[in-house]
């Protein structure tokens, strides 16, 4: 491989899976290079392994050879790119005004202590992971989470029990 | 020339500026961050805001930045209006929300710029009160310290490390009041200009790492301006020493050489000044028995040698006066080079060409503008580095020619980026194996020097018809030929560039060839950039006859021609091969070598002569186009070591200088170098210290409490002192700019006659050589090495840290250099049974050296780097290598920063 770019590492990269290289190979196809490339290379690893390792940032680095700090960089920018592990699911809790004006801080008190994690953390069976969002976008149903890709409106403690019932358990 | 108006008084100005480049040009305050001279805007702090008015009815006007409001003709602003003021007062507040107030024990502090920039904008309460945020602080190697809190978030050192010099392994991070600039993880800063973060940093995040082990503040430190003895390029620099010992190098603007910027190698590589090994006393060998020697017998022994016809074997990393001092003490007749004879050869071959009218020898700024270049079997990262990020500057000009055809003013760093993409002037590279440039450069084509003169020639024969006719080359070569002619003819600054580190007297020619084809056909002088190994390689050769070469010396002394002989500053060690070197030594009767450091040829002398370092003595050296640049004292030589000139010829470094000028070919313009006294306000010298110079009375205080008096210095325009006229008044000896409410090096712009511009009654040092000569095309001669059967042709590799024989003794410089290595493809060492990192037998008698398999090397050749373990000059042309049960040199490979090295399964 034609690699310009000098990644000194302590860590080694891992082998990206075949589909993996498929998705991203079809990526390419849509961008003019490979740095525009490499968010969507970042979405599809996470997609497939459920976070972006150390060595899964160094096999994309790698694959598309770009830098791996500014590859880092954009991992690290948005935060819906997870570079720690996370749950099988990830409740992404709205806390921002609407929600807040609409008493989500009880219906937060709730999950931590239904489900013994705070925000940044993931349950002990490894279920779940809850993360705070800024703004999903349905201000006039707050409070509102997503669990998953499921968006979930109107929350109450009732309300909340039951879907995590509900998604407790399922892939 | 536009007039703009700045709180109601008119100013001319350049129109295609930003109005804070203009406002510092014309000598206001305005604070701001992340601009820089040398990189342009993007209003990343919004520290600049000024007031705009529509006109002069306008009284309401509103706020812009500064740095992205061109400076056009009719412009009114404000810097003192109330609201603009109170604007900058609230953004360094938010700036500072995180800063931990650590300037007591922050290095930076004293020659802070947001200490500066606080106090300029009149911020002098913090009335956040909060928790602030905190980071993880990254090891980032022997240079650099990084110390995250203190970051404001500039975006500089990412601008500088990335966007201007190439490097891949620093970014930003994450996002809002988390904003991180680092590695992705802890590790070695791999771009050859790291230390460069110090100082482009507005406050301590990046810092020296060397001189915070041996910290004192800038107020404290007595300085001197000095140039860069590391290479040919003649950076000029500022060396700082406190207490008998010199703590760190920063860099010292010269609008021509380096301008803003040094290499690690410059910064890092000088502490063997300091050194416990350093010579101290002379001493004469008798009978394995060493006497101490008095300066008078130093001088009787040398008066001696010269009645007795001595030779004299020079040296290219001592300075111009040195050399002169030894080749009028010796005689002209018995002055040798201290060069390896291939490599002198080419630097002869480069002292012609450079009185040669067809070309012009490109100072680094004029590199900065070339709009086409060819490198020529020069690896200039590892040679002459400040030349490299030179070139990497060159290939944007296709990006500012972008720029201003879509009337887009250059200085808009983002936007101009963002246009540009990929697109960038050709630079085309032929070397022996991948380079550090490979990434900017259009062309790399790794060939074997054979084949990259056969090239270089073929595209001068394709510019001219005049040139000397080529033999026609495989499809493959002949189509970078095409692409490397229509490059070079299409361009309007075309640059060639080549040198003599491999020894290769071929590339050069060659490289002077293209230029001399481009030459009929522009008709105007062509950048021919050439350069050399070290610090005064063009100023030894100016001095020496053409016959006069080292090897010539050698076999004077092994055939017992002559039997006594000087050395100045020179390991022959490390320029013939090691039995040519001893069969001369042992013959000599009287062996006088003049050194700061133990070498095997002072172990070899019979009388050891202690010289100072670069900065314990005022000397010129000449770079590698010719220009003779001063470098004054810094500090005193606390022990028995005296300048080479002082014990080779007088004391009086003025009256050697004025000697050199008039008794030594080319060098008339060297005496006017000197300042004069009568130059300098009142009569008065020129301090080194500054006037803040804290405890000068109690400096010996523990050992003896009546403070001596002040070393005199009876030949120099400075003092060690902090009593006189400081630099303020005359640039021309800054030493460390410093300038009132400026006590960073941003100070710089105080001293310049407009950014980026010249030093206000500056000296950029001076052109030696004119070019009065014609010369003609170089017939190309092929020598084409014999490589049997299982054999590798062999290239040379030079290292940053490491090649140099000083700097590679300084301890920064030590933990990034690596032991011998040799590279080779994937292909021959499968072939070979060699694996990655294999100790690898060079030529079965005992040289040992790492394998390192590089996948861009050329089947058939290989590159060599060696240190002093081995027998470079002992070496064939090709060697076979075989896979060693020796134990090999106990560096590792690891910290080698190349961009090709092969891992299997990849």
């Amino acid at each position: 491989m034609e690699n310009n770019l000098i990644a000194s590492s302590a860590k080694k990269a891992r082998k990206l899976t075949e589909a993996e290289i498929a998705e991203i190979e079809h990526e390419k196809e849509l961008y003019p290079d490979n740095q525009a490339v490499g968010l969507e290379a970042l979405k599809i690893v996470q997609k497939h392994q459920g976070w972006v390792s150390d060595e899964s940032l160094l096999a994309i680095a790698n694959y598309l050879d770009l830098p791996i700090a500014d590859l880092e960089g954009v991992a690290t920018f948005f935060n819906l790119v997870y570079r720690q592990p996370v749950g099988k699911k990830v409740i992404l809790f709205c806390n921002s005004v609407s929600c807040w004006i609409m008493g989500c801080d009880s219906v937060r008190s709730h999950i931590t202590d239904t489900l013994g994690v705070d925000f940044g953390q993931t349950t002990e069976d490894n279920e779940f992971t809850f993360i705070p969002v800024p703004c999903l976008g349905d201000c006039d149903r707050a409070p509102v989470m997503m669990v998953g890709e499921d968006l979930h409106r109107n929350l109450t403690n009732e309300k909340v029990d039951e879907i995590v019932a509900q998604y407790r358990g399922k892939d | 020339m536009a007039k703009v108006v700045i709180d109601g008084k008119e100013y001319e100005v350049n129109p295609d500026n930003n109005l804070l480049q203009e406002c510092l040009s014309q000598g206001l305050d305005l604070p701001y961050f992340c601009w820089h001279p040398c990189m342009g805007s993007v209003g990343a702090c919004r520290q600049c805001a000024v007031k705009q008015y529509r006109d002069e009815d306008d009284k309401e006007g509103m706020l812009v930045m500064a740095c992205m409001t061109p400076a056009s003709d009719g412009t009114r602003i404000s810097i003192e209006d109330e609201q603009a003021k109170d604007m900058r007062e609230r953004v360094i507040e938010s700036l500072m929300i995180s800063h931990p107030h650590d300037c007591p024990v922050c290095e930076e502090g004293g020659e802070c710029h947001l200490q500066d920039m606080t106090l300029m904008s009149g911020h002098n309460y913090r009335r956040y009160d909060k928790q602030k945020r905190t980071h993880h602080n990254q090891y980032l190697g022997p240079f650099i310290n990084h110390e995250m809190n203190r970051c404001i978030a500039c975006y500089r050192c990412v601008r500088f490390y990335d966007d201007y010099a190439g490097g891949t392994d620093l970014a930003a991070q994450a996002s809002h009041h988390h904003v991180y600039f680092g590695r992705h993880e802890d590790g070695v800063l791999e771009s050859e200009f790291s230390g460069n973060l110090v100082e482009v940093c507005p406050t301590g995040v990046f810092t020296d790492k060397a001189f915070s082990e041996n910290y004192t503040r800038k107020w404290d430190l007595q300085t001197a301006p000095s140039v860069c003895a590391g290479c040919s390029v003649g950076c000029n620099t500022t060396p700082g020493e406190r207490y008998g010992t010199l703590r760190r190098i920063t860099n010292r603007y010269n609008s021509e050489v380096n301008g803003y910027f040094i290499c690690d190698r410059g910064r890092f590589g000088f502490d063997y000044v300091n050194s416990d090994s350093r010579l101290r006393r002379a001493v004469a060998q008798v009978n394995d028995e060493a006497a101490e020697m008095s300066d008078e017998q130093v001088a009787d022994l040398l008066a001696e040698l010269k009645s007795e016809g001595a030779i004299g074997i020079g040296s290219p990393r001592s300075s111009n006066e040195a050399n002169y001092a030894l080749r009028s003490l010796v005689g002209e007749e018995n002055f040798y080079s201290g060069m390896a004879d291939d490599e002198r050869a080419v630097s002869r071959l480069i002292l012609e060409l450079s009185r040669d009218k067809a070309f012009h020898s490109p100072s680094i700024r004029e590199i900065e503008k070339a709009d086409a270049v060819l490198v020529i079997g020069e690896d200039v990262t590892n040679t002459a580095a400040r030349v490299a990020l030179a070139l990497r500057q060159s290939v944007r000009n296709k990006a500012s020619q972008l720029a201003t055809d879509n009337n887009i003013p250059v200085w808009q760093d983002a936007a101009v980026r963002e246009l540009a993409q990929h697109e960038r002037s050709p630079l085309s590279i032929l070397s022996a194996y991948a380079t550090r440039l490979d990434d900017v450069a259009s062309e790399v084509i790794v060939e074997s020097y054979e084949n990259q003169a056969a090239i270089a020639n073929a595209v001068a024969a394709r510019l001219s018809s005049n040139a000397p006719a080529t033999a026609p080359l495989s499809p493959e070569l002949q189509a970078h030929v095409d692409v490397i002619s229509e490059h070079l003819a299409g361009a309007r600054r075309p640059l060639i560039v080549s040198g003599s580190s491999n020894g290769q007297i071929e590339l050069v020619k060659a490289a002077a060839n293209v230029a001399r084809a481009l030459q009929d056909k522009n008709e105007v002088a062509i950048g021919l950039c050439l350069v050399q190994r070290e610090a005064n390689s063009f100023g030894l050769e100016m001095l020496l006859r053409a016959e006069n070469g080292l090897g010539a010396a050698l076999d004077k002394l092994s055939k017992g021609e002559v039997k006594k002989a000087i050395v100045l500053e020179n390991d022959l060690y490390r320029r013939a091969s090691h039995a040519a070197v001893d069969a001369a030594l042992d013959n000599a009767e009287s062996l006088v070598v003049l050194d700061l450091l133990p070498t095997r040829t002072t172990a070899k002398a019979t009388h050891v002569v202690p010289t100072t370092a670069f900065s314990e003595h005022e000397a010129t050296y000449v770079n590698y186009e010719g220009r003779a640049q001063l470098s004054y004292q810094v500090h005193q030589c606390k022990f028995g070591a005296q300048p080479a000139w002082q014990w080779l010829h007088s004391s009086d470094v003025n009256a050697i200088v004025q000697e050199c000028s008039e008794e030594a070919k080319g060098f008339d313009k060297l005496s006017t170098l000197l300042p004069g006294i009568d130059q300098f306000v009142a009569g008065m010298k020129v301090p080194r210290q500054t006037h803040r110079y804290s405890g000068r009375t109690a400096e010996i205080a523990n050992l003896n409490v009546h403070e001596p008096k002040q070393p005199q210095d009876n030949n120099s325009v400075l003092s060690f002192s902090m009593e006189g006229i400081p630099a303020l008044k005359d640039a021309s000896v800054l030493g460390a700019s410093w300038s009132p409410s400026w006590n960073s090096n941003q100070s710089i712009s105080k001293f310049q006659d407009e950014i980026n511009g010249e030093l206000k009654q500056g000296d950029t040092g001076r052109l030696l050589v004119e070019r009065t000569e014609s010369g003609a095309y170089l017939m190309p001669e092929t020598d084409t090495v014999q490589v049997a059967e299982g054999q590798l042709l062999l290239a040379r590799s030079l290292q940053i840290f490491g090649s140099d024989e000083l700097s590679a003794h300084a301890t920064a410089i030590q933990q990034r250099a690596t032991g011998p290595y040799l590279s080779l493809s994937p292909e021959d060492a499968s072939r070979l049974g060699i694996s990655q990192g294999d100790a690898v037998s060079l030529n079965g008698n005992g040289a040992i050296a790492t394998a390192c398999i590089r996948s861009r090397m050329k089947t058939g050749t290989a590159s060599l780097y060696v240190d002093d373990s081995i027998d470079y000059y002992a070496l064939p042309a090709a060697i076979g290598p075989s896979k060693s049960e020796q134990q090999g040199s106990d560096r590792s490979l690891d910290g080698l920063i190349i961009s090709d090295r092969y891992e299997e399964g990849y």
